[in-house]
């Protein structure tokens, strides 16, 4: 297993966020993380991204993380934050060469980094300032420096992605999570991933986990986690559930009222109005 | 061909052209004052040969040259630490002055001027002539430290907390100065005027014997924060995750402030805005790596402070402005056109 999680609790300013989280992740799975706002999803990436302290264990590679080395560690981990704001003049290459070891290339032609910015549809914006770069394009390039930082590491590498799709359009969401699944199946990659869009992840996850108020509520494949009856109890909103094509489900929340007008029917006042 | 695909200048020809406005200052600095020296005077100074005016060689060697080198060092350590706290803060008005460094060291030095004969004797006779500026390097860390610290309370660093904190301290440290002050006798008050309003006037080669270790020290341990500092510029978590040890870099960039502004003050009192207005200049031109930004800031820090004090020896002469007052007439007006004109930082 590249990542244990045993029982883990977190707290954050003296509330319990997350009450014991067990999950596990093997090489080259692509595992993500559901449930609605303050479930505790980033607060356990944050946890196992060496961001907040916890009770319980988190084992990388069979080894507690806080035995590993801070240098070594970055070579096994990357963490993408939710947010990452740059309000100084760096270049965009200029960021994804942080994500590269010291000494790791000379200035200017690193082939990991280019082939990186490449895929993720950055490198035409390579000589750009960073503040200037659209919502989309900071998070591509966080991504690329992201990934620049384990991508030639020898060893188990771990993943960790909190959002990485929530600011950009659907055919870049495409394009980087088949980047991300693509780097689990074919090198071996684990990926530990936050998201909302309940379709994406059924669309690329190889197994999700459902989480609410700290809890974890269920774990299992698409089919498993997305039923309408999980979906309402954890979520509160009505869905149907249908299976495309492809073979994956697909969540179509249902409307309520009258034809339309859009009723939330886990909102009391629109169901007072209704 | 100068500029790069960024549109910025690059590294090498910037580095060459500081280099020549460095020379170029410095012959103007050694030149320029009350008693006239022309550029064959130096040259035969530094040939060995006799001068024919030995009142010119004396000038040149015991008064010019080391005024400029301390004017250089200081400059070079200032602009330096203005880049590292406002890497370390992620904000480009962060200034050794405003957090509160400046007035924690110029405080201090002026303890032991007021109080070296009384209260102070022990420090005094603990630290013979190293008591300025080891008391001048322990104010500034000292308070850059309880800066820190009250802006870092609930474990993420508060920018405006830190902002506040600065301006909380400064008022302190101010009102202590004015009480030392009301207490100072006319002698420690023509010397408390001089750590005030800054001044190279004084300065000789025991100054520079004292403070240049601890400057050259700071000036030389900066880059090696170069990388760590970049990746603070993408937030505090990023640096942990790219396997860097946060705090130590914290510390070492408190201790490394701390270090050269305390020196700094220590012989030539306070000077205000090098920090704040040189790194942001070299990185509107060059970009904001501080691969780049911390030499360049040393160099175009030096250079602008002995700039700045040999204009401040001719506009009055045969007196002499405080550098102070001059750099805060330069500043000022900079630091108001900074604030009206920043969209990227």
């Amino acid at each position: 297993m590249v990542l244990c999680v045993n029982n883990v609790q977190i707290s954050v300013e003296r509330s319990r966020i997350v009450h014991g989280m067990d999950c596990q992740l093997a090489a080259g799975e692509l595992l993500m993380l559901l449930g609605p706002n303050g479930a505790g999803k980033s607060t356990l990436l944050k946890a196992i991204s060496g961001d907040l302290p916890y009770i319980g264990n988190v084992m990388l590679s069979g080894r507690e993380l806080g035995y590993w080395r801070p240098e070594r560690l970055a070579r096994q981990r990357a963490v993408m934050p939710q947010r990452v704001d740059v309000n100084f003049p760096l270049t965009v290459e200029e960021v994804v060469q942080l994500g590269r070891r010291p000494g790791a290339a000379r200035r200017g032609s690193d082939p990991a980094v280019d082939r990186l910015m490449n895929e993720l549809d950055i490198a035409h914006l390579k000589h750009r300032l960073v503040p200037g770069l659209s919502g989309g394009e900071q998070q591509r390039l966080q991504l690329a420096r992201v990934l620049a930082q384990i991508i030639d590491s020898p060893g188990d590498r771990l993943l960790l992605l909190d959002e990485c799709t929530s600011a950009l359009d659907p055919a870049h969401q495409q394009l980087v999570l088949d980047l991300v699944r693509r780097l689990a199946k074919e090198e071996g990659v684990a990926v530990l991933a936050v998201v909302h869009d309940l379709n994406l992840a059924a669309q690329f996850a190889d197994r999700l986990l459902l989480m609410k108020a700290g809890h974890l509520v269920q774990e299992g494949s698409a089919w498993e986690v997305l039923t309408p009856d999980l979906l309402e109890t954890v979520y509160g909103f009505a869905a149907r559930v249908v299976e495309l094509e492809e073979g994956y489900p697909m969540v179509v929340p249902r409307r309520s009222g009258l034809s339309g007008t859009y009723t939330a029917p886990w909102n009391p006042s629109c169901r007072q109005a209704s | 061909m100068i500029r790069d695909a960024a549109g910025r200048f690059g590294f090498t020809p910037s580095l060459v052209v500081g280099l020549l406005a460095a020379v170029l200052v410095a012959l103007v600095s050694v030149t320029s004052g009350a008693y006239p020296l022309a550029f064959t005077d130096i040259l035969s100074v530094i040939t060995g040969r006799e001068a024919s005016d030995p009142v010119a060689s004396m000038v040149l060697l015991e008064v010019r040259m080391p005024r400029f080198l301390l004017g250089f060092l200081v400059g070079a350590v200032l602009a330096v630490s203005g880049a590292l706290l406002q890497g370390l803060f992620r904000n480009p008005l962060a200034d050794p002055g405003l957090i509160g460094v400046s007035a924690g060291a110029s405080l201090a030095a002026i303890a032991v001027i007021v109080l070296g004969n009384t209260w102070l004797g022990g420090w005094l006779a603990m630290t013979g002539e190293w008591a300025l500026p080891i008391a001048a390097f322990l104010g500034g860390s000292g308070t850059v430290l309880l800066a820190w610290r009250i802006a870092n309370r609930s474990g993420q660093t508060a920018v405006a907390t830190l902002l506040l904190a600065g301006i909380a301290i400064n008022a302190v440290a101010g009102a202590a100065t004015g009480l030392l002050t009301f207490y100072a006798n006319d002698e420690e008050l023509r010397s408390l005027t001089f750590w005030t309003m800054g001044s190279l006037g004084h300065a000789g080669w025991d100054d520079l014997l004292v403070g240049a270790p601890f400057m050259l020290l700071a000036l030389l341990a900066a880059p090696l924060l170069a990388r760590p500092l970049d990746a603070f510029l993408l937030g505090e978590s990023v640096v942990g995750h790219l396997g860097y040890r946060t705090d130590t870099v914290k510390k070492a960039a408190i201790l490394v402030v701390g270090l050269g502004v305390g020196a700094a003050v220590a012989v030539s009192g306070l000077i205000g805005f090098v920090g704040l207005v040189v790194p942001h200049l070299v990185r509107q031109l060059l970009g904001a790596s501080h691969r780049v930004v911390l030499p360049l800031s040393a160099l175009v820090g030096g250079t602008l402070l002995v700039a700045a004090d040999s204009l401040a020896r001719v506009v009055v002469a045969p007196a002499e402005l405080p550098i102070g007052l001059m750099m805060a007439l330069i500043g000022g007006p900079f630091f108001l056109a900074l604030l009206l004109r920043t969209k990227v930082i």
